[in-house]
């Protein structure tokens, strides 16, 4: 029993890291029908970003911070205004390949201009063990589940509670709609492209002490990232959620439980099953075929 | 006599909007129905729940009294229902001829049956045809894309009648299109209806074609059916003045 | 085709039969994985370029055609039949991928073959007793067709010509029946098509299961071709690989697959003098390329063609519009 709890809460911690790297990936499809491809490398990016920044100089949490800002700069606002703007006109199809060809470049770059070693990468907090009930768990796991839930709660009130956070939101479910309520629907979508940028940043800073900051980390961030979205349903961000957190804690214990050779595999299984029994996901609408 | 399209208090809301609500009406063989209504009054959402396009949130759709609400427009196609887009909707890569072929191959055979049959599909023909009942004939090898306004009008037309429906619903066929080109395309519609013994449904804004063409005109106005019947009663009746003024 | 479109492809075909006397044995080699590749590139232009829809698996399917072919022949089975299995196992495959994926309105394809490349992959490495693992299969051999011996490295070349000839007038043939009408209505305005009666799903789904099978036929000639294959050749790599193939051609464009496999082979050898910095150059010229001109180099040869015919044909257009009625 001791195990299971431990394995619950590290799935939980690993689960709401997902969770925030879906919620970016949902939001931006919502709002601008972007499927970023790319989404896995821009998690694994910034960790380089700040590890450049520790290499000038800066403490940690400083260059947490520039990692951050370096983000909404590069991954937010070029992003937006030099791949997917000129990208829209031509449809759907153009962008997602284009985000696929940028996911190789954004990984090729890492590896090319920083390393492609796998960088070790410093905790948030003395990696420590905790004693409770018998189980043996990480202070890291629990900072990392604490910052998470902070985030995703802070999104909430910020979507939810304030008038900013409510435009984006009907941005992204009628933007015809709301542009005619008056709301600036460019300027909606350009937060949601910098709202991702802060999202994947942090859960750079929050992956990479586990993961060590390393080149290929997009794969498999990526992956996890769209399973999470497609099993708590394409359109709803609360999904995304559901979905990371799921995916988090079946992922954790499919890796005690089933041989390592196959421990991929078990997302995998998850998605298709998905796919087959419940193409909406847990929380998605059937979609309705558009005129 | 069954009617040819049946609807019955089907109603569509989208979230918190009603768009329709609560509709039914019928259409009896060989009439060309009218629906007119000012904007935003639910005629095309109406249109794209009876096709298939939108899934209506309540209500029933019978289409010679079979049920078919939610069906998948490729099936109520082959059921002989087609329909015009407000929107212009040709293909405009393929030619004209190709367009209208397009538009009658997958009335023919089965898929496989396409896959090793004529490159026309054998319908090289019916395509001409077409092509002559509406006067395009010197464009018949152009581009679709290439063609003025007015003409891909008469061409969108042209592939709905292609697999020579029953039932062709019309959305807004007279938009943006100039009077000579409007008179053209009312009297092609009219001699299509008199020699096919077909029955049109028409959503129109355009008063003097709905007038001109229709025996019967049904008036929607947020989302409700307000009033019904030959066109001048409907033309002098206060209710639908109101609807019209009143926005 | 065009008179001009003629004569090109005329002058490449005679150029891809008398190349193998002028080319040292590594040159041979290149021209041999272009012909190979081409074919899996034809396939996932029928997903991408006619059907509209993404696959990331094209990979995959090379891979399991590839492995069908070197555990099959080596125990005694012909290579025509491995070959046809090749080719009718991927089109099971991918029909079984396809159905539930293409329910969906979004591009729920493109993750569900991203998720499949992986499993296959891990299954390539992991059932040794199958696949032999990390290690892989050598010396498949090449097969010998009534009497004439593929083994020498021009021969296989013209047998890969062959074969990309024959699979080539197929797709043609296919393309220009009612199915390459419906696969241009499908790809131009779905939305139409569905209310003309074609059935989007069912033509995408067998878009996507024939390409996925061509790509396993791909597979069963480069086997023999490299003689030696492991889990790692067909990771996601290839089906990236393949897909900018077919974006640089030219998606929907018939030769665009040629072009763009001519490009892959060729570029990592051009682009030597970048030391490595080749995926990088090349991941940022696609994103230029989507920028500019999303439908590749023969759509921007067309292009070319197209404004350098217009400027002498603008009288005569001017003239036929006025006449064509109101």
């Amino acid at each position: 029993m001791a195990s299971f709890i431990q394995l619950l809460v590290s799935g939980l911690a690993t689960g709401a890291i997902y969770a925030l790297i879906a919620v970016g990936f949902t939001l931006l499809w919502q709002t601008s029908q972007t499927i970023n491809f790319a989404q896995g490398e821009f998690v694994m990016l910034p960790a380089f970003f700040v590890l450049a920044a520790m290499n000038a100089g800066a403490p940690f949490w400083l260059a947490c911070l520039i990692g951050i800002a370096l983000s909404i700069v590069i991954l937010g606002v070029l992003f937006k205004l030099i791949i997917v703007d000129p990208m829209l006109k031509y449809g759907v199809l153009p962008l997602v390949i284009s985000t696929i060809a940028l996911s190789l470049f954004l990984k090729e770059s890492a590896k090319d201009f920083y390393s492609s070693q796998a960088q070790p990468f410093p905790t948030l907090v003395p990696a420590t063990d905790i004693h409770i009930f018998d189980a043996v768990i990480s202070t890291q796991s629990l900072a990392v589940l604490a910052v998470a839930i902070l985030t995703v709660v802070a999104l909430n009130i910020l979507l939810t509670r304030t008038r900013l956070g409510r435009q984006m939101q009907a941005t992204a479910q009628n933007p015809t709609l709301a542009r005619i309520l008056g709301i600036p629907v460019q300027r909606m979508v350009l937060y949601t492209f910098l709202l991702n940028a802060v999202l994947v940043a942090i859960a750079s800073i929050l992956v990479s002490p586990i993961y060590l900051a390393k080149f290929t980390n997009g794969e498999t961030l990526g992956m996890a990232a769209f399973i999470a979205a497609i099993i708590g349903g394409f359109n709803q961000v609360r999904g995304a959620i559901l979905g990371g957190l799921i995916l988090g804690v079946l992922d954790n214990l499919s890796a005690a439980y089933i041989s390592s050779q196959y421990r991929g595999a078990f997302p995998l299984i998850i998605l298709i099953a998905v796919i087959l029994l419940r193409p909406q996901g847990l929380l998605g609408r059937v979609e309705e075929r558009t005129v | 006599m069954t009617a040819v399209l049946g609807v019955s208090n089907l109603r569509k809301a989208f979230g918190g909007v009603v768009a329709v609500d609560d509709v039914s009406f019928e259409v009896r063989p060989g009439e060309i129905l009218g629906i007119i209504g000012p904007n935003g009054s639910g005629k095309s959402t109406l249109f794209n729940c009876v096709l298939g396009q939108l899934q209506p949130s309540a209500g029933e759709v019978r289409i010679d009294g079979q049920v078919t609400t939610g069906a998948r427009p490729c099936d109520l196609n082959r059921l002989g229902v087609s329909r015009t887009f407000q929107l212009l909707q040709v293909f405009p890569q393929l030619s004209v001829r190709d367009n209208l072929i397009l538009a009658g191959q997958e009335h023919q055979g089965t898929m496989v049956s396409r896959l090793f049959g004529r490159t026309d599909a054998g319908l090289g023909d019916a395509a001409a045809q077409m092509i002559e009942f509406f006067r395009l004939s010197h464009l018949s090898k152009e581009q679709a894309g290439s063609l003025s306004y007015g003409q891909q009008k008469l061409l969108d037309a042209a592939m709905a009648f292609m697999a020579g429906p029953r039932l062709v619903l019309l959305d807004e066929p007279a938009g943006g299109v100039n009077l000579t080109m409007l008179g053209h395309l009312r009297e092609r519609l009219q001699a299509y209806h008199t020699e096919r013994k077909a029955t049109f449904v028409v959503i129109e804004h355009q008063m003097e074609f709905v007038m001109a063409l229709c025996t019967r005109v049904l008036v929607l106005a947020e989302g409700r059916l307000i009033a019904e019947g030959a066109p001048d009663e409907i033309r002098r009746n206060p209710i639908v003045i109101e609807a019209y003024l009143g926005h | 085709m065009t008179r001009l479109g003629t004569a090109v492809v005329v002058v490449a075909a005679v150029a891809a039969i008398v190349a193998p006397f002028f080319l040292k044995p590594y040159g041979i080699f290149l021209i041999s994985t272009w012909a190979v590749l081409t074919i899996a590139a034809i396939g996932l232009n029928l997903t991408l370029g006619y059907a509209g829809q993404i696959s990331l698996a094209q990979g995959a399917f090379v891979g399991i055609g590839a492995y069908t072919v070197a555990l099959l022949t080596p125990v005694g089975v012909p290579f025509v039949l491995a070959f046809l299995a090749a080719g009718l196992l991927c089109f099971a495959v991918g029909w079984g991928l396809g159905y539930p994926a293409l329910r969906v309105q979004h591009h729920y394809l493109a993750f569900v073959t991203l998720a499949f490349t992986t499993l296959v992959f891990l299954v390539l490495r992991n059932e040794q007793w199958l696949t032999n693992g990390i290690y892989g299969i050598t010396g498949t051999p090449r097969p010998t067709i009534l009497g004439w011996s593929t083994n020498a490295a021009r021969d296989f070349y013209f047998f890969c010509l062959g074969i990309l000839t024959l699979l080539s007038l197929a797709t043609w043939w296919m393309l220009r029946s009612p199915w390459g009408r419906a696969f241009v209505a499908l790809r131009e305005n779905p939305l139409r098509a569905l209310s003309l009666g074609l059935d989007t799903r069912r033509y995408t789904l067998m878009a996507f299961a024939i390409g996925s099978s061509l790509g396993g036929l791909s597979g069963a000639l480069y086997a023999p071709l490299v003689q030696f294959i492991e889990p790692n050749s067909f990771a996601l790599g290839l089906s990236f690989n393949l897909l900018l193939m077919v974006i640089v051609g030219g998606a929907g464009n018939f030769f665009g697959p040629f072009i763009g496999a001519l490009v892959a082979v060729l570029l990592p050898e051009w682009l030597r003098i970048t030391q490595g910095y080749y995926l990088i150059l090349y991941a940022a010229a696609i994103m230029v390329m989507m920028a500019f001109c999303p439908s590749g180099l023969l759509g921007l040869a067309e292009r070319v063609i197209k404004s350098l015919n217009g400027r002498r044909a603008g009288a005569t257009t001017t003239v036929r519009a006025e006449g064509a009625g109101s």
